[in-house]
C-alpha cells in the first residue's frame, strides 16, 4: 500500500513539473511581490522635513537641533519659537515631522528634573511613519544616553528627557508593522492553499477523483498524496522569501532561525489544508479558485494585522479575525523575527495554528471519507 | 500469453458460483425523487450485462450504489461476494470502473498513467512491467508509450482507459457509457476487448444508450423511471414483446410512462 501511496505522490509531482507556465509563475511571483511590496512601502525616510519648535533656545536643544540635521536624514525646513503654526504645515504636508522642545530645557537638564520634548510625526503612510519616529527618538535617545555616561563621573543627579511621541492623522500604526511577516503568509497562502485546492478541483472536475475514490486507496492518502508536493513548494517558496527579507531588505531574525522555520512549516501544512477544506466543496477548479482567492486571499491581506491594525478594527471584525489562521502566523513570525521572542511566547499562537490544522484536515478527510453520500 | 492467475479467483472457486453482482430492493431516494426503484438482480460471473435506459432512468445512480460511491436509501446488494454498504473496502481492489468521462491523466504519459494505476491497486513493481509491456502490445501503443495521453486520439484514449481499469484483472468491472463520442470501429474493437475480459472470467456491467450495442450482451435490463422495465437477453426479450429489436423494444417501454407521466401532469 506504501508504493501504491508513494506512486500517488509521484504523479503529483509529475503533474507539478509537467505544468510549466503555473509552476514558472508559482515561483516568480512572490520573488515579484518580495520586491514591489518591499520597494514600495519601504519609502524613503531621508529628507524627513522636519520642523523645530524651539521656545527659547539653549545649548541643549541647540546640540540636539545639530545632531538632527548632521545624522542627515532630516531637513530642517523652519525653526519656530511657538506650535501654532505646525497644525497647518502637518496639514499642507510642507512638514512630515515636528520636534517640539518646552522653555528651559537645559536648565531642567541640568537639575536632573524631567526635560520634556515632544516628537510628532505624519502617520499617513505607517510604515515611513514608524521609521521616521524611530530615527527621531534614536538620536533624542542617544544624547540622552551620552549625557547620562557623562554625568555619572560627576554624580549630580539623573538625567531625564521626557520624551513624548505622537502620531498624526494614523495614531493606531504600531511601529513593528513590518511587512515581511504578512506577505510570509499572504504568499504561502497564495501558493499553498490556492495551488492545492486548484489541484484537487480539477481531478473532481476531470472525474479522475471518482475513479480515486473508487480504488483501494484511502481517503487520507489521496488527500495527503495531493498535500505533500505542495509543503515542499509552499515551504520551498517561504525560506526563499527570508532569505530575500534578509538579504535585500535588511529584516532582522532576532529569535531562533529554526523556530521560525518550524513555523513556516506548520503554516505552509495550515494554509494547505485550508485549500483542501476548499476543493472537498467546489465543484470546479474556477469555483475552487474564486474561493480560495475571495475566502483566503482577502481576509489574509486584510485581516491578518498584515495591512490593518487588529486593535483599531471594530469588535465584530476584530472576532473574524481569530478565525484567519494568517493572523496568527503574523504575529509569530514578527515575534520571532522583530522581538526576537522564543516559543515560550508564541505557543498560544502555535497551539492555534496546530489546532486549526487538524480540525481542517479531519474536516476533509471526512468530508472525503463519505463517499457515501 | 497467459497472465498470472489472480490468487483470489483461484482461491474461491466456491465463490464462483454465488452471483458476482447482486441486488435486491436496491433504492435510492433524492429528497422526493426515487432515482432507484427497488430493484432487483442479479449477474452471474463471466456475463456481459446491459444496463440500458433513457438519460435520467437511473443507470448512473444504480452504478454508483454499487461501487460505493453512493449508499442506498433502502435494499441491499453484494458485488464480488461483498456488501456495498458494509463492506465496501473489500470491493475496492475486486472491481474496475470506467465512468463517462475519459479519467486518465492528461498531463501523465502512457506509460505513467498505467503505473499510476498499477500502483494504487497494489499490484508489484514486476506484474506492472510484464502487464504494461502486454497492453501496449495489445493496444499496439508500444511506441506511443512516452506520449501525453492528453495527446492521444479518443477512441485510443477509451482503449487505453478500458485497459488501464482492467489492469488489476477486477472481478468485476463497471463500464458507464464507455464508449460515447467513439467511432464506429473504435466502439466494434472497444466490444472485441469487453468479450475478451469476459471470456477471462471478468463480469462485465455496462451502460449503454447505443441500442446496438444492447445486442452484443448477455442479457439486458431496460430501466425506465427507475425500474427495470424489462430483463433478459436479448433475442427473448425481442421475441416475448415481439418486436424486431432492442430500439423497439426499448421505445415501446420508455413511451407508456412518459404518456402516464404527462397525463399525471
Amino acid at each position: 500500500m506504501s508504493s501504491a501511496f508513494q506512486g500517488f505522490m509521484r504523479k503529483e509531482i509529475l503533474h507539478l513539473l509537467r505544468d510549466r507556465q503555473t509552476l514558472a509563475i508559482l515561483l516568480l511571483l512572490p520573488l515579484i511581490q518580495m520586491l514591489l511590496f518591499g520597494f514600495a512601502i519601504r519609502t524613503e525616510v531621508d529628507d524627513i522635513r522636519l520642523a523645530i519648535v524651539d521656545p527659547a533656545p539653549d545649548p541643549a536643544t541647540l546640540e540636539l537641533r545639530n545632531r538632527l540635521e548632521a545624522s542627515g536624514l532630516f531637513d530642517v525646513g523652519s525653526v519656530l519659537t511657538g506650535a501654532a503654526g505646525l497644525k497647518r504645515m502637518f496639514e499642507d504636508g510642507s512638514v512630515r515631522q515636528a520636534i517640539v522642545f518646552e522653555s528651559g530645557f537645559a536648565a531642567r537638564l541640568a537639575r536632573g528634573e524631567p526635560a520634556r520634548v515632544q516628537i510628532l510625526t505624519d502617520a499617513t503612510d505607517p510604515n515611513s511613519g514608524s521609521a521616521m519616529q524611530a530615527y527621531a527618538m534614536a538620536v533624542i535617545q542617544r544624547y540622552e544616553s551620552e549625557l547620562r555616561a557623562a554625568r555619572s563621573k560627576g554624580a549630580t543627579g539623573a538625567v531625564q528627557i521626557a520624551l513624548q511621541t505622537r502620531m498624526r492623522f494614523n495614531p493606531a500604526m504600531r511601529s513593528e508593522n513590518l511587512f515581511v511577516p504578512g506577505l510570509l503568509a499572504f504568499v504561502v497562502t497564495l501558493v499553498s492553499a490556492l495551488m492545492t485546492a486548484i489541484s484537487i478541483a480539477r481531478e473532481k472536475e476531470m472525474g479522475t477523483m471518482e475513479v480515486l475514490l473508487v480504488s483501494p486507496l484511502r481517503p487520507w492518502q489521496i488527500v495527503a498524496g495531493k498535500v505533500v508536493p505542495y509543503i515542499g513548494l509552499g515551504f520551498g517558496t517561504l525560506v526563499l522569501l527570508l532569505a530575500i527579507a534578509r538579504v535585500v531588505f535588511d529584516v532582522p531574525v532576532r529569535g531562533n532561525p529554526a523556530l521560525l522555520l518550524a513555523e513556516c512549516l506548520l503554516y505552509t501544512v495550515t494554509a494547505l489544508s485550508l485549500g483542501v477544506l476548499i476543493s472537498t466543496r467546489a465543484a470546479s477548479q474556477r469555483t475552487a479558485m474564486i474561493a480560495a482567492l475571495a475566502g483566503l486571499m482577502l481576509p489574509t491581506m486584510l485581516l491578518s494585522g498584515f495591512i490593518f491594525p487588529i486593535e483599531s478594527m471594530p469588535a465584530p471584525l476584530r472576532a473574524i479575525t481569530n478565525v484567519v489562521p494568517a493572523r496568527w502566523f503574523v504575529i509569530v513570525v514578527r515575534g520571532i523575527m522583530v522581538k526576537g521572542a522564543g516559543i515560550a511566547q508564541l505557543w498560544q499562537e502555535t497551539v492555534i495554528m496546530l489546532g486549526m490544522t487538524v480540525a481542517l484536515l479531519g474536516m476533509s478527510a471526512r468530508r472525503l471519507a463519505i463517499r457515501l453520500e | 500469453m497467459i497472465l498470472p492467475a489472480d490468487p483470489w479467483t483461484a482461491l474461491s472457486a466456491s465463490a464462483d458460483q454465488a452471483p458476482a453482482i447482486e441486488a435486491r430492493e436496491l433504492t435510492r431516494r433524492f429528497g422526493d425523487f426515487t432515482a432507484v426503484d427497488a430493484i432487483s438482480f442479479s449477474v452471474a460471473t463471466g456475463e456481459v450485462f446491459g444496463f440500458l435506459g433513457a438519460n435520467g432512468a437511473g443507470k448512473t445512480t444504480a452504478i454508483r450504489m454499487l461501487i460505493g460511491l453512493l449508499a442506498p436509501s433502502s435494499g441491499s446488494a453484494r458485488v464480488a461476494g461483498h456488501d456495498v454498504a458494509t463492506q465496501a473496502d473489500g470491493i475496492r481492489r475486486r472491481i474496475g470502473y470506467m465512468s463517462q468521462r475519459f479519467a486518465l491523466y492528461e498531463d501523465l504519459t502512457v506509460r505513467e498513467n498505467i503505473q499510476l494505476f498499477g500502483g494504487i491497486y497494489g499490484l508489484s513493481g514486476t506484474q506492472i512491467r510484464d502487464r504494461t509491456q502486454a497492453l501496449l502490445l495489445r493496444l499496439g501503443l508500444e511506441h506511443a508509450h512516452k506520449k501525453l495521453v492528453g495527446a492521444l486520439p479518443l477512441g485510443w484514449k477509451q482503449k487505453l482507459a478500458l485497459s488501464v481499469a482492467l489492469l488489476h484483472e477486477p472481478r468485476v468491472i463497471f463500464l458507464d457509457e464507455p464508449t460515447g463520442g467513439v467511432d464506429p470501429i473504435t466502439r466494434r474493437q472497444f466490444w472485441q476487448m469487453i468479450y475478451e475480459a469476459a471470456a477471462e472470467g471478468t463480469t462485465v456491467l455496462v451502460t449503454t444508450h447505443y441500442m446496438d450495442e444492447a445486442e452484443y450482451c448477455d442479457r439486458i435490463s431496460i430501466m425506465v423511471d427507475g425500474r427495470i422495465a424489462a430483463m433478459g437477453a436479448p433475442a427473448d426479450l425481442k421475441r416475448d414483446h415481439g418486436v424486431e429489436s432492442v430500439d423497439d423494444l426499448f421505445v415501446r417501454l420508455a413511451r407508456p410512462s412518459s404518456a402516464a407521466a404527462a397525463a399525471g401532469a
